[in-house]
């Protein structure tokens, strides 16, 4: 989770990859494959597509690590803007060539196709960042459908305060269809979007 | 806040806002029923009519609406749209949103927020993908520290199982595992959870940590202890029964100690790892660390019925050679206690010996000579006596003691006693 993540491991993983060390890019891949991995295949929906963004991704960063720059916002967003840009041109590349080859769709399509999933991914990517109470209710509110009073039991919350974490929660969410990722820190609590 | 700016009670002309969609599941079909379906219901198909379903028609006048504040309403709004409330407040939310604009305007924008939620998917990340990851990386930009390439298998075991530990559910960290190894030419059992295992894990690799003057995971001032000894100890300081919070301290002891061997310079290698009754050079201690990560992975992985898949061919290589190297003192040493049969003909140190040819198949594999009479004998291919074929991965179950040797499916040929005291002495390897 993001918001267990020191600003001071980031730092100190900058540091660590700039200066070359081999292990602290093991160390960074086991932190972040997964996101990487599933942000670029929920935009690409293929798995190979995604293990070479994946493998670009991580390559950018090696040689790139000074590109990082903290005030920006935490690693893991960095990591993720550069995965989803990423994702994005490659989709564009693969649609395009797609058009040029069969002549079907339109640049209109090309640019729907590529704003959902861009969407999707920036979703996901909230999802796995928002503070972990408000996710915890969300699941068990979506996918294990218990309702709003069975939710507080099982977080063992007031039905007050399990009705504002669902709420909040799916605010977070919401800013997926308006917000860039674009520099974004996770959104906080009780941002407007 | 977003949405409701404190004008709520203004009376806007909003749409009447239907219901929202439940949460994703097969039988949605039927309770996602539109307001304006429920009004027609005749033209529902009558195929799916199902009249066990639960949810009384929107429009049932016994649905007792509840009347609700306008901040409730507001706060029921998340709610509302993963239909996860009553469906009295359902229908009072509803009613709510034809008359307050702000709150139509946030309900319509958090049901579609939830048509964003998807599942995760689980364990798609293939776990070759780091090795070839990180290749390309040092191939774009060489490492200025890098990880000894016998470090590696150590590394790649240490991430694969984290992997898994980070796929499974917290349920499933007190999933029943069952261990077995081999000792005293008897098959051992012991039952353990997952958790116990990493626990297991984190106090054997801890013998290495304490090598290189790191702290030692079960504390400060303890005596030499065995790998056994080690692991009864963490689990009986533990004041709860082992769960997931070891994974931290396994995963970053195991990050650690490649760090430091990576920083330490070459002559790291061969210092000595102590097993109380044995010891290793460091190399060949966390090849050791690797195989038992490996091995016991699998363990877990059988607990909690998810694949996995053997070492790289390399990393196996690396393994067995291990063992096949380790051979001929387990060998000797059953001997001295009576369990191999005496030696034949001993050689001078260094001179070649009586051997047993171990040809492994498949990935990883090879021809390894193993010196029957002596350690200190070489093995050799001219002075083979006998011939074990097997496959690598059901090699390294002998030598885990996951098998026995009368299971080990082994092509054999030459000297049946050579052949059952090789074997045995693998099985001899392993330990809890």
């Amino acid at each position: 989770m993001a918001m267990d993540t020191p600003p001071r491991w980031d730092r100190r993983m900058q540091q660590r990859l700039a200066r070359g060390e081999a292990a602290a890019l093991g160390e960074f891949y086991d932190r972040f494959a997964a996101l990487v991995h599933s942000l670029a295949h929920r935009v690409l929906d293929d798995d190979d597509a995604a293990d070479q963004v994946t493998r670009e991704v991580f390559g950018y960063i090696w040689e790139n690590p000074d590109s990082y720059d903290p005030k920006q916002g935490n690693m893991r967003s960095w990591v993720a803007k550069l995965t989803q840009r990423q994702a994005v041109h490659r989709l564009r590349q693969a649609e395009t060539l797609a058009y040029a080859e069969t002549g079907l769709g339109s640049a209109e399509e090309l640019e729907q196709k590529v704003h959902r999933a861009t969407v999707a991914a920036r979703a996901d990517y909230i999802v796995t960042s928002m503070p972990a109470p408000l996710r915890a209710a969300l699941e068990l509110a979506y996918f294990q459908r218990r309702d709003y009073r069975q939710t507080a039991a099982d977080l063992g919350v007031t039905e007050d305060e399990a009705r504002r974490r669902l709420r909040l929660g799916l605010q977070l969410l919401s800013s997926a269809n308006t917000r860039p990722l674009e520099g974004s820190s996770p959104p906080g609590y009780g941002r407007t979007p | 806040m977003t949405g409701a700016t404190g004008d709520g009670d203004e009376v806007a002309r909003a749409p009447w806002i239907p219901g929202p969609r439940r949460a994703a599941d097969d039988h949605a079909d039927l309770t996602a029923r539109l307001p304006e379906e429920a009004e027609e219901p005749d033209v529902d198909d009558p195929d799916v009519d199902d009249p066990d379903v639960d949810d009384p028609d929107l429009d049932d006048p016994d649905l007792e609406v509840p009347v609700l504040t306008h901040d409730v309403l507001k706060s029921l709004l998340g709610a509302w749209a993963l239909s996860a409330c009553s469906t009295g407040e359902s229908r009072a939310v509803e009613n709510h949103l034809t008359v307050c604009a702000p709150c139509a305007d946030e309900a319509l924008r958090l049901r579609d927020a939830v048509a964003l939620l998807h599942e995760d998917r689980d364990l798609d990340l293939d776990p070759l993908l780091r090795s070839r990851v990180l290749e390309n990386c040092l191939g774009r930009r060489p490492a200025r520290i890098p990880v000894p390439d016998w470090v590696t298998p150590y590394d790649a075991e240490t991430a694969r199982l984290d992997a898994l530990l980070r796929d499974i559910g917290e349920s499933e960290w007190h999933a029943p595992v069952r261990l077995k190894w081999y000792e005293e030419d008897r098959v051992m059992r012991r039952k353990a959870t997952v958790a116990a295992v990493i626990g297991h894990l984190l106090a054997v690799d801890g013998l290495v940590s304490t090598a290189l003057g790191l702290d030692d995971p079960l504390g400060a001032g303890v005596p030499e202890l065995s790998p056994t000894e080690r692991t009864e100890a963490l689990w009986s300081a533990l004041d709860r029964p082992p769960n997931r919070s070891l994974r931290g301290p396994w995963r970053d002891q195991s990050h650690t100690l490649i760090r430091t061997v990576a920083f330490a310079g070459r002559g790291v290698a061969d210092l000595t790892v102590t097993y109380k009754d044995f010891a290793l050079p460091l190399r060949d201690s966390l090849l050791e660390r690797a195989f038992e990560c490996w091995l016991h992975a699998d363990d877990i992985a059988n607990a909690v019925a998810y694949p996995y898949a053997p070492p790289s061919g390399a990393h196996l290589h690396g393994m067995i050679d291990l063992a096949a190297r380790l051979l001929p003192a387990a060998l000797a040493n059953r001997r001295r206690t009576g369990l191999a049969s005496p030696a034949r003909h001993l050689v001078a140190a260094g001179a070649p010996g009586r051997s047993l040819h171990l040809e492994i198949e498949g990935a990883g594999g090879g021809h390894w000579y193993i010196a029957l009479d002596s350690p200190a004998a070489v093995g050799s291919a001219d002075h083979a006596v006998a011939q074990v074929a097997m496959d690598g991965v059901e090699f390294c179950q002998l030598v885990a003691g996951h098998i026995t040797p009368e299971e080990a499916a082994a092509g054999q040929d030459g000297d049946r006693e050579a052949i059952r005291d090789v074997l045995a002495a693998a099985a001899s390897l392993s330990r809890l």
